[in-house]
C-alpha cells in the first residue's frame, strides 16, 4: 500500500455518492476549509463513536468554515440506514464503486481486509491538504487534531 | 499522549481536597452506558485512594444518540447551582434506564429542590452554555467518546475497570 498522502500535497479529485441518486465532487467545495474522515464501516461500535463524536463537534468545524466528510467502502444505502440511525448532520460518502478507489488515491485503503484506514485530511480553501493522520484502526482519533489544523489554517 | 487543556478551576464540580496528590476528571454522559458502569467503579477507587485523590465530573453528551443526555447534564448542573450537584450527579447514574422530565422532577424533589425552578432553567437554556463548555474544552483535550478520564491531566487510555484505575492512579501518585 502507497503512504498516506502528506500535507503540501494537493488532494486528489474525486466524486462519489452521498446519497443513492446524488454526488458530490472535491472541486465543488473549493473555497473553504473540507475535513475528509475516512473510517473502516458503518455500524462498528469505534466508527459510530467517531462519526457520533464528530456530529456533535460539527459545529466547532463550521465556525472555520469547513466541510466535514465521511467517507467508508460502505455503500449508498448503507450510509442512508446509517445516517439516520445515529441522526448525523452531515455527508458519507461511498467509496463503493470500484471499491475504495478515492481511499486508495489518498494512501488509505486496506488491501488485506477491503476496507479503508481510520485516516483524516485537512484540506485548505485552494485544495491542499494541509494536515494528515492515521490512526490505529480500533482507535477513535477524537476531533482535536482537526480542530488545531482548522485554526492553523487562519494564522 | 492527550493532554488535559483546560485545568481544574473552582468552576468545577469537584470531590476531595484540592491539594490531593492526584485529581481523577471525568468526561461523562448520563445517558451513556459504559458511564453508568463506570459509575460505581469511580465511588470505589475514590474510597480505596481517599484523601490523596480528588475527583472531578465535566459533561460530555452525545446528545445525538442519547435524546435525555444534555437535559440531564442541564438538570445536574441546575442542581449544583443549588450546591446539590452530587447528590443529583449519583441519582442520575443509578436510574438511568428512566431519564424522563418525570425522573427530574422526582429526584429534585426528594433532593429539596425546586422544581419548577428546575424546569424553568431547562426551558430557558440556563445552563446550556455551560454544558457546551465543558463539551468543547473535553474535545480540545482530546476526549473521544465517553467515558473519558484524565489523571493528574493526562489522558487514561486504560480500561475503566477497578484495578487498571488503581494501577494508572498509584503510578501518577507515585511520580
Amino acid at each position: 500500500m502507497s503512504a498516506i498522502l502528506s500535507p503540501g500535497t494537493e488532494a486528489p479529485e474525486f466524486q462519489l455518492p452521498v446519497t443513492p441518486d446524488q454526488k458530490i465532487s472535491l472541486s465543488k467545495l473549493r473555497g473553504r476549509p473540507v475535513v475528509l474522515a475516512f473510517y473502516p464501516a458503518d455500524w462498528s461500535p469505534v466508527c459510530g463513536d467517531q462519526m457520533a463524536l464528530y456530529n456533535e463537534v460539527l459545529s466547532e468545524f463550521q465556525k472555520h468554515g469547513a466541510e466535514l466528510l465521511g467517507i467508508s467502502v460502505d455503500g449508498a444505502w448503507c450510509h442512508a440506514a446509517f445516517a439516520k440511525d445515529r441522526r448525523l448532520h452531515f455527508p458519507l460518502l461511498a467509496d463503493f464503486e470500484p471499491k475504495g478507489a478515492v481511499a486508495r488515491l489518498y494512501g488509505v485503503y486496506r488491501e488485506a481486509d477491503g476496507m479503508t484506514e481510520r485516516a483524516l485530511f485537512v484540506i485548505d480553501k485552494d485544495g491542499i491538504i494541509r494536515w494528515s493522520h492515521l490512526s490505529p484502526i480500533g482507535v477513535n482519533p477524537g476531533a482535536d487534531g482537526i480542530l488545531d489544523a482548522l485554526e492553523a489554517l487562519e494564522q | 499522549m492527550s493532554i488535559l487543556k483546560n485545568e481544574v478551576s473552582d468552576a468545577d464540580h469537584a470531590q476531595g481536597h484540592a491539594e490531593a496528590a492526584c485529581t481523577l476528571v471525568e468526561y461523562g454522559d448520563y445517558e451513556c452506558p459504559h458511564c453508568a458502569h463506570a459509575y460505581p467503579i469511580v465511588k470505589r477507587v475514590q474510597k480505596h485512594f481517599g484523601d490523596r485523590l480528588r475527583f472531578v465530573f465535566r459533561n460530555f453528551p452525545l446528545t445525538q444518540i442519547h435524546y435525555n443526555a444534555e437535559a440531564a447534564a442541564e438538570v445536574a448542573e441546575f442542581a449544583g447551582s443549588e450546591g446539590k450537584f452530587w447528590q443529583i450527579h449519583d441519582l442520575l447514574f443509578e436510574n438511568q434506564p428512566r431519564l424522563s422530565f418525570e425522573l427530574y422532577e422526582e429526584l429534585c424533589a426528594e433532593a429539596g429542590l425546586d422544581t419548577t425552578a428546575m424546569k424553568e432553567a431547562l426551558d430557558d437554556g440556563s445552563f446550556t452554555a455551560r454544558v457546551r463548555s465543558d463539551f468543547t474544552g473535553g474535545v480540545r483535550s482530546g476526549v473521544n467518546g465517553t467515558p473519558t478520564f484524565f489523571i493528574n491531566g493526562r489522558r487514561h487510555n486504560g480500561p475503566f475497570e477497578f484495578d487498571s484505575l488503581v494501577r494508572a492512579i498509584g503510578e501518577s501518585i507515585a511520580l
